[in-house]
Formats: C-alpha cells, sequence, structure tokens
C-alpha cells in the first residue's frame, strides 16, 4: 500500500495503480486494533474463489494496476495463495504479500519465492514477547521474530509494520534496534487509523502528544544514524496534526480494494459508511465498478466537498481527508474531516485526546466474532 | 573538471534487486517498479535503463544512444553521464558483481 510520503511518481491518470486484495478476513490473531469489520466473521462463505480472483487480477491489469497486495485478514490462510501470486507475477504485477507471518512456514516462503512474490510486509506488535501476545491476542511474538529472520534469509525486501500505540510507543528504541538488527529494508511505524476494532479501543490505544514528540525524536536520531540502510516511515498522527491525512491520495483515484466477498472499494474501510451500495465483481466489470459505479463517483474529484473545504486552498493537498472519519465522528461522510483544526467539528478529536490521557486502564477488546457489541459501536 | 567523464566507461550497470524494470502498455512508457512505488520513465530515461543490463558498458550506452538520439553527441554523453548518476544515487542501478 501506498506509505504517507513514499514516491509515487506516476500520476495514475485515473487509473487503479494500487491493488491491494483483501483475500479473506479470517486471521488466527486478535488484534486489539484491527481495522477489519467487526462483523468480519460474516464474509466467510461468500469468499471469493480462485477463477474469481484471477479473472479480478486480469480485469485489473487491463485497466493499469501495477502494484499489487495480498492482505487480509490473514491472506497465509489461503491455501491458493502461492497460485494467485504466480498468476499476478505473470501478468506483470509488483506482487506483496502483507501478513502477520502465521502460517509462512519454510516451504511456503520458498515455494512464493519461486512464484515471483517482490517483497513482504510482516506485521509486529512490539519488541517485547509479553506485550505483543497480550495486543495480538496469543502467542505470535517468538514465532514473527523467526518468520522476520527467514523471510530476510530468503532474499525477501521486507517492510515491518508496527502499529504505533500508547502500549508500544516508549519501545520506539528498542524495535528500531530490532528492525536494524533483523535487517528489514523499511520500518513503518504506522499510524494506527482509529475505525473498526481500533476506535473501539480508541481510549485505551492513543498516545499522547508527549509519547509522540519522544518518539518523534528517536526515530530523527535513528534516521541520521542508519541513513540509506533502512527507511523508516513515521508520520504524526493525523489527531495531533491539526491537519487530515490526504486519504488514498483521494478517492478513486490511484487505489483499489477487493474485499473479500468481491466488493471493489476506493478505501478497505469504506464499509463503515451507511448508505452507500457495495456492488461486487460478481455482478460487474471491474471497469464498470472503477469508473462508473456510484460508489467510485461519490467523492471523486471535489464536487461534493461541503464548507470549509470547498473554499480551502488545501483542497488539492489533502482532499479534505478521509470520508470514513468524516462519517464516523461527524455522522456526515461529505463533512470536512475532523481532524482538521478548520472543521467546526473539531472538537470530537480534542476531546478524544482528552478521554485518552484521562484514561488509565480500560481493558482492551480483541478481535473476536461477537466481542464488539451493538452498544460499543460507536464511540 | 570534465563533467562527462564523471563516471568511468567501463563501468557496467544493471538493474539493482529491488526493483523491476519493464515496458508498461497502459502507460505507453518504461516504468520502474519498487516495494514502496512507481516510477515513469521518460524516452531517454527508458532507453538508458533499457541497457543497464550488466553487459552494456557506460561507453556502450553512450555511443548506441548516440546513435539513437538527433541530438549532438556530446550532449547525450552529458545526459547519459547525469541520469545514471541520479540513478546510482536512488539506488536504481548497481554495478554488475
Ligand atoms: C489488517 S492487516 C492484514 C494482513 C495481516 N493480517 C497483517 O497483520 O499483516 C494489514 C496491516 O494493517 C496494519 N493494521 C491493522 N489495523 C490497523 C489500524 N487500525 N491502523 C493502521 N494499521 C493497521 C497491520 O499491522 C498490518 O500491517
Ligand atoms: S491486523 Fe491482526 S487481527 Fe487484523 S488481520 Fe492482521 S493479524 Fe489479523
Ligand atoms: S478545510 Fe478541508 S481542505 Fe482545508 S485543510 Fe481542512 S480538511 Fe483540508
Amino acid at each position: 500500500m501506498p506509505k504517507d510520503g513514499s514516491a509515487i511518481a506516476l500520476d495514475g491518470q485515473g487509473r487503479p495503480l494500487w491493488l491491494v486484495l483483501e483475500l479473506t478476513y479470517r486471521c488466527p490473531l486478535k488484534c486489539v486494533w484491527c481495522n477489519n469489520p467487526l462483523d468480519f466473521d460474516r464474509y466467510a462463505s461468500k469468499e471469493l474463489s480462485t477463477d474469481e480472483w484471477k479473472d479480478v487480477l486480469r480485469q485489473a491489469r487491463s485497466l493499469g494496476s501495477l502494484q499489487l497486495g495480498f492482505s487480509g485478514g490473514e491472506p497465509m490462510l489461503r491455501d491458493d495463495l502461492e497460485e494467485l501470486v504466480e498468476f499476478a507475477n505473470g501478468l506483470g504485477f509488483y506482487t506483496n504479500l502483507i501478513t502477520s507471518g502465521i502460517g509462512l512456514n519454510e516451504d511456503r516462503l520458498q515455494a512464493l519465492k519461486r512464484a515471483g512474490l517482490k517483497q513482504i510486509q510482516l506485521s509486529l506488535q512490539s519488541a517485547d514477547r509479553k506485550l505483543t501476545n497480550e495486543l495480538v491476542g496469543t502467542r505470535a511474538h517468538d514465532l514473527k521474530i523467526d518468520v522476520a529472520r527467514r523471510i530476510k534469509a530468503a532474499g525477501f525486501p521486507m517492510v515491518l509494520n508496527v502499529p504505533v500505540v500508547r502500549q508500544n510507543i516508549e519501545q520506539v528504541d528498542r524495535i528500531l534496534a530490532l528492525a536494524e538488527e533483523i535487517g528489514v529494508d523499511y520500518l513503518e511505524l504506522a499510524n494506527i487509523q482509529y475505525y473498526n476494532w481500533a476506535l473501539l479501543n480508541r481510549e485505551a490505544l492513543l498516545p499522547s502528544r508527549a509519547q509522540i514528540e519522544l518518539a518523534e525524536q528517536k526515530v530523527q536520531a535513528a534516521r541520521a544514524r542508519l541513513g540509506k540502510r533502512m527507511t523508516i516511515y513515521f508520520v504524526i498522527p493525523d489527531y495531533y496534526e491539526g491537519r487530515p491525512k490526504a486519504c488514498m491520495n483521494g478517492w478513486g483515484t490511484i487505489h483499489l480494494t477487493i474485499a473479500p466477498d468481491g466488493a471493489a472499494l476506493p478505501c478497505q474501510e469504506v464499509r463503515v459508511i451507511d448508505g452507500l451500495e457495495f456492488p461486487t465483481v460478481r455482478e460487474h466489470s471491474l471497469e464498470w465498478l472503477w469508473n462508473e459505479s456510484p460508489l467510485f463517483r461519490k467523492f471523486r474529484g471535489d464536487e461534493w466537498m461541503k464548507s470549509p473545504c470547498s473554499g480551502c486552498s488545501e483542497k488539492s493537498t489533502d482532499f479534505g481527508g478521509c470520508r470514513c472519519q468524516a462519517f464516523l465522528l461527524t455522522g456526515d461522510a461529505a463533512n470536512c474531516d475532523p481532524a482538521c483544526s478548520k472543521s467546526p467539528h473539531h472538537s470530537v478529536i480534542t476531546e478524544a485526546i482528552a478521554a485518552a490521557s484521562a484514561s488509565i486502564d480500560r481493558p482492551l477488546v480483541h478481535r473476536l466474532a461477537g466481542a464488539a457489541e451493538p452498544a460499543e459501536l460507536t464511540p | 573538471m570534465n563533467e562527462s567523464a564523471s563516471i568511468a566507461p567501463d563501468r557496467r550497470p544493471e538493474i539493482a534487486p529491488l526493483f523491476l524494470f519493464r515496458w508498461e502498455d497502459t502507460q505507453s512508457s518504461y516504468v520502474l517498479l519498487y516495494p514502496e512505488g512507481v516510477v515513469k520513465l521518460n524516452d531517454s530515461a527508458g532507453e538508458i535503463l533499457k541497457r543497464c543490463d550488466g553487459e552494456h558498458t557506460v561507453a556502450a550506452v553512450i555511443a548506441e544512444l548516440q546513435q539513437t538520439f538527433a541530438e549532438p553527441p556530446e550532449r547525450v554523453a552529458t545526459g547519459v553521464h547525469r541520469f545514471l548518476e541520479v540513478s546510482y544515487a536512488k539506488g536504481w542501478i548497481r554495478d554488475r558483481a
């Protein structure tokens, strides 16, 4: 997936350059910030078949997709992953695997290499066994470290993705040292996007401004020390920036996600917005879904914008922020993202920061079917 | 300093292993794909990288492009040197082992 600050020197000219296939929402882990839908278990019976995924890949290539991420859920749970990677590689995609590492044994790693997989992004939750296991709700830390070393031994370029939260942010030094020791090429200290499970746990997860500033200093020092050996992505979370993120580089401009049931989505979170329809590749061509569907046209360009975005000089930089965040926190997806200090709703962000700094030991809810009770769905 | 002598003529650059360089029909251009991005190359950049195959020496790349482009030979040589410098610096190419 495109990282904040990464080079997309290619203007998409309206093509879905970045394609993400969420092969399944099934996953053996239960991360407390998982951005998969709260009702992820409803999709297990609707997953696309191998042939249906191949057809998606073929269509996407003819629409101009170049970068491809296999994600989920846990993509290793699909035993056709190697077959799909080989097929995609043959079509000319740059193939990335986005995995928790669970299920990535040596045989499958070698098979993926043979299938032409180009890069692996592994998620890790902390530098510390006890904390990682707590955050994912099971014993996974040692296994992930082992997988990380084997990914490098197999010669893959590797991204290590560590979402940053109150519980792990003070370990940034140790995470940096661990990544360096493993030989990670890109370390992404990821901002949590507060949707779905992360939103449910926001009060317990949101780091403080002081924590973020300290982490930023450590990252700067590491960048100076490591130079080109390891690229570190670390962006101040939108909650503290006063400006929203340029979400997906604009709705329907370069990014296309296909969900496990074949729904074509402008971003993987978009089903949190009420009142939209999510047609799938089972009913429509990808070409129609991308170019014509009401979903993709809804927030393309800037005609849908309201004040203050419509008259704002920054609208071509951040596109008014994230539609999902606008919907979840203000009730209207066409509103200015409340992370922006110009938004009339910006107080919902400052209040969330205040609530998070006041909450001492709020219990974490793990990603588990049925764990998100309806009453908890709204923050 | 003679600028066009800044990269030794007998070096043999090749595309670095993280990168995938190829023609892309939907862009009508050469592209360079790598873990976090895509770069679309203009005509001359594409023609230069196409020859970074670990076989061509820098001198051979220049000689071939002097045949291909209508520009004065000195300008082609300078252009190739500049672009190769940038490409080495960005890690797109390396010398054949
Ligand atoms: C949803 S996971 C799916 C693939 C696989 N299960 C994994 O964990 O890598 C994709 C990536 O998103 C990250 N992630 C999960 N929830 C997130 C959130 N709320 N905000 C930001 N990143 C998140 C994970 O760390 C992982 O790198
Ligand atoms: S973020 Fe965690 S729970 Fe969610 S899909 Fe990835 S590994 Fe599974
Ligand atoms: S008002 Fe809208 S367009 Fe202007 S900076 Fe804020 S989010 Fe961006």
